[in-house]
C-alpha cells in the first residue's frame, strides 16, 4: 500500500529537500474560510497538511490551538464536517497528503470502522492521535493500517531507546518527533538536541522523521529542517490566522492571505535547508 | 447489555488497566514512560512491608485514623427506617477522605525521587490535602483549580496558600474541575522530568484508578471491622456520593464480594437530569477523556459537555472507570440527587446530628432520606460522610438568604 504521504516523501527525497508540514485547525474560524485556507497552503509551499480535528479538551495543546478548536466548534464544526472539508480540498488537489490530527473521543463516538471508511473515501492519508500510545494500538492504529491509512506516531524526548521500537512498531508514513516535553506553542526547539534525537530515531527506522513543536520562524524552520526530513509549524500559523480576525472573531478579507503569506516565508526557510543525510 | 458475571468483583483491573471495556492508558507519548514507571514503583511499594508500615503510622498519628463509625440516632429516628451509621471521614486531618489517597501518592512520589507535586482540585479538598502533605514533607506544590471553583470555594484557596502551595486559577474551557485536570496534564507533559501528578480521584490513566482505590480502601476495611465490632455482622447497605468516585470506591471495594450488601452510588443531578447536571452514568455514555474510557457527558460529536452541580467536588462530566464497570455489570446501583435535595439534606444533618456535611456527601444523605424509610429497623445502612461543610458555609449561607428573601 502506498499513500500520498509515501509518494510525497519519495518525491522530496529525489528533489533532495525536506518537507514543510503545516498544521491548521479544521473549521477555524469557520468552515468556508477554512477550506480556502487549506486550498491556499500547497500553493504557498506546504508539502503536507495536518488538519486539526477540534476537541473541547485538547490536553496536549497550548492556548493558541485550544482557542482555534473552540472557534471552530463555535462555528459548528464536527468530525463529519472535517471530513467534508477534506472532500472539498480533494476536488482540486489529489497529491498533497492530508493528515488528521487530534484526540480519540470524537472518532470513538463517530465509530472507528465507519470513520476509517469515511476518512479514506474523503481523501485522508494519515492520522495522528495524541492520546493513543502504542499500549492502545488495538483501538485505532491497527484498524487504520488495515483500512489503508497511515498511523503516524509521536516520539518525544521521554521516548528512550528501550521504548522506541514499541513506538515505531506500527508507525507508517512518517515519524513525528515532538521536539520538547510540553504542549504546542510553548518553548522553542533546540536544533542541536533535535539533531541528536533524529539521529537516534533513524537508527531504529527507515521512515522519514519530521519535527514539530516550538518552530515559529523561517530561521527555526531552516535549522530544524536541515536535521530532519521535515519541519512542522502549527501555532505560528494559527496565531497569524487569529490576528487577522475582527473583534468578534470572524474572518476578514486578510485571513486567508495572512496564513498563506506566513506559509510562503516558512516554506522558503525549509527550502533553504540542506536535506538531512540518510 | 449482557455481561457475564465475574467470579470476583475485586480482581480488576487486567494488566493493561481495563475494568471490562473501561479504564486504559489514553495519554500522550510524553507521559507514557512515566506512567509505566509509576506502575512499577507502585507494584514494588505494595510488596514492601516497610511502605505499608510507614503509611499506617502516618494514617494513625497524622491523619487521625481510624475514623469513627457513628450511629446517627436522631437521623435514624427522624427517617423511621434503617439504622443509619455515618463513616466519619470528615474528621480526618484536612477535613475529608482525600488525605488517605494523597498520603499514599506522596509517599510514592518520595520513593520515585520526585520533588515537585501537581494536583487538580474541584472543591479544594484534594488541593488542601495535597498542599498539607507537601508542607509536611517539604515538597513544592502546585494546584490547578477552575476559576469558577476558586470563586465559590474561597476558604480552601486561602488554606492552600497558607500551606505554601501555589494555586493557579484555570481560565480555559468551563473553568471547573475538568479544565483544572486538562491544565494539570499540560503542566505534567511540560515538567515530566521532576514532577509527580497527584490525581485526586479514581480516574485518569492506569494505574491511577487502582492505586487511588487501594489507598482509599482503608475506609471500607475499617467500616467492615467496626460494624463487626458494634453489630456483629456486615452492613446491609452502603451509600456514598460520586464525582470521580474515590470516597465511594474506598467504601465499596472491600464489600463488592459480599452479595448481601446492597451498594448505592449517588451522582449529582444538578438542576435535574433533563437540565444541567453532573450525572455521567445517568446521563452520559462511554467515551475517552483524561486517560481513561468511562461514562462521560458529551454531545453527538463526542465533544465534552459542561457539567453542573452546586457542589464543586462533583462538578465533573466523567466518573472513575471502575464505577462504569460496576454499573454495567450491575453490582452497584447508581442514583442521583439534585442541588435542592442536597441542600435540604445539608440542613437536615446539621440540625439533627450537629454535623455540617460538605455539599458532596449531602448528596448521599439526600438519597438516604429516600432509601432509609423504606427499609426495616434492623437494616444497617452506612453512609460515607466524606467531608465536612466548613468550606460550603459561605456559599450555602448566601443561597439560603437568597431563598428566604
Amino acid at each position: 500500500m502506498t499513500t500520498r504521504i509515501d509518494t510525497r516523501f519519495a518525491e522530496l527525497k529525489k528533489a533532495g529537500r525536506s518537507a514543510f508540514v503545516t498544521f491548521v485547525m479544521a473549521g477555524d474560524p469557520d468552515p468556508a474560510t477554512s477550506l480556502e485556507i487549506i486550498k491556499a497552503l500547497p500553493k504557498a509551499g506546504a508539502d503536507v497538511i495536518e488538519l486539526g480535528m477540534p476537541f473541547t479538551d485538547p490536553m496536549a495543546d497550548g492556548p493558541s490551538i485550544q482557542a482555534a478548536g473552540l472557534r471552530a466548534l463555535k462555528a459548528g464544526m464536527t468530525l463529519k464536517k472535517t471530513l467534508e472539508l477534506v472532500r472539498g480540498f480533494r476536488k482540486d488537489d489529489d497529491a498533497t497528503p492530508i493528515v488528521l490530527m487530534g484526540y480519540y473521543n470524537p472518532i470513538y463516538i463517530y465509530g472507528v470502522d465507519k470513520f476509517l471508511v469515511d476518512a479514506k473515501t474523503a481523501g485522508v492519508d494519515g492520522l495522528i492521535i495524541v492520546d493513543l500510545p502504542p499500549e492502545e494500538d488495538d483501538e485505532l492504529c491497527l484498524p487504520a493500517m488495515k483500512a489503508g491509512l497511515n498511523f503516524i506516531r509521536l516520539a518525544t524526548p521521554t521516548t528512550d531507546d528501550k521504548r522506541l521500537p514499541a513506538v515505531l512498531a506500527n508507525t507508517s508514513g512518517f515519524v513525528y518527533y515532538v521536539a520538547i516535553t510540553g504542549i504546542t506553542g510553548a518553548a522553542a526547539a533546540d536544533a542541536t538536541a533535535v539533531s541528536e534525537a533524529v539521529t537516534r530515531i533513524k537508527r531504529h527506522t527507515k521512515l522519514p522523521v519530521c519535527v514539530g513543536f516550538g518552530i515559529r520562524t523561517p530561521e527555526n524552520a531552516r535549522a530544524i529542517a536541515s536535521h530532519a526530513n521535515g519541519a512542522v509549524v502549527g501555532t505560528a500559523l494559527v496565531d497569524a490566522l487569529k490576528n487577522s480576525l475582527d473583534a468578534e472573531g470572524r474572518a476578514t478579507g486578510k485571513t486567508v492571505s495572512a496564513v498563506a503569506e506566513l506559509t510562503a516565508s516558512l516554506a522558503q526557510g525549509v527550502r533553504g535547508a540542506q536535506q538531512a543525510a540518510e | 447489555m449482557n455481561i457475564a458475571k465475574p467470579n470476583s468483583y475485586r480482581s480488576g483491573p487486567d494488566e493493561r488497566g481495563h475494568f471490562g471495556i473501561f479504564g486504559g492508558r489514553f495519554v500522550a507519548e510524553t507521559l507514557m514512560p512515566l506512567i509505566l514507571d509509576l506502575e512499577k514503583a507502585y507494584t514494588a511499594a505494595k510488596a514492601d512491608p516497610a511502605f505499608q508500615a510507614e503509611m499506617n503510622g502516618y494514617l494513625k498519628n497524622y491523619v487521625g485514623r481510624p475514623s469513627p463509625l457513628y450511629f446517627a440516632e436522631r437521623l435514624t429516628e427522624h427517617l423511621g427506617g434503617a439504622k443509619i451509621y455515618l463513616k466519619r471521614e470528615e474528621l480526618n486531618h484536612t477535613g475529608s477522605h482525600k488525605v488517605n489517597n494523597v498520603l499514599g501518592q506522596i509517599m510514592l512520589a518520595r520513593r520515585m525521587g520526585k520533588k515537585r507535586i501537581i494536583a487538580e482540585t474541584g472543591a479544594g479538598q484534594h488541593g488542601v490535602a495535597t498542599a498539607t502533605l507537601c508542607a509536611r514533607f517539604g515538597l513544592e506544590c502546585v494546584v490547578y483549580m477552575g476559576a469558577v471553583d476558586v470563586e465559590r470555594q474561597q476558604p480552601n484557596v486561602i488554606r492552600m496558600e497558607m500551606l505554601g502551595a501555589k494555586v493557579f486559577p484555570v481560565q480555559s474551557g468551563t473553568r471547573t474541575l475538568k479544565d483544572a485536570m486538562n491544565e494539570a496534564l499540560r503542566d505534567w507533559v511540560t515538567n515530566v522530568h521532576n514532577t509527580f501528578y497527584c490525581i485526586g480521584t479514581v480516574a485518569g490513566p492506569h494505574p491511577y484508578p487502582t492505586l487511588v482505590r487501594d489507598f482509599q480502601s482503608v475506609i471500607g476495611n475499617e467500616t467492615k471491622a467496626q460494624m463487626q465490632e458494634v453489630e456483629g455482622r456486615l452492613p446491609d447497605s452502603l451509600v456514598a456520593c460520586i464525582g470521580g468516585g474515590s470516597n465511594a470506591m474506598g467504601l465499596f471495594h472491600p464489600f463488592l464480594d459480599d452479595p448481601s450488601v446492597e451498594i448505592f452510588g449517588v451522582e449529582a443531578a444538578g438542576h435535574g437530569l433533563t437540565q444541567l447536571h453532573a450525572a455521567s452514568i445517568a446521563g452520559g455514555r462511554p467515551g475517552v477523556l483524561h486517560g481513561n474510557r468511562t461514562y462521560l457527558l458529551m454531545d453527538a460529536d463526542g465533544q465534552i459537555q459542561d457539567a453542573h452541580s452546586i457542589s464543586a467536588g462533583l462538578d465533573y462530566p466523567g466518573i472513575g472507570p471502575e464505577h462504569s464497570w460496576l454499573h454495567e455489570i450491575g453490582r452497584v446501583n447508581y442514583l442521583s440527587a439534585t442541588d435542592d435535595e442536597a441542600l435540604a439534606a445539608f440542613q437536615l444533618l446539621s440540625k439533627l446530628e450537629g454535623i455540617i456535611p460538605a455539599l458532596e456527601p449531602a448528596h448521599a444523605i439526600a438519597k438516604v432520606m429516600e432509601l432509609a424509610p423504606k427499609r426495616p429497623r434492623d437494616h444497617l445502612m452506612v453512609v460515607n460522610l466524606s467531608g465536612r461543610g466548613d468550606k460550603d458555609v459561605p456559599q450555602v449561607g448566601d443561597i439560603l438568604k437568597g431563598k428566604s428573601k
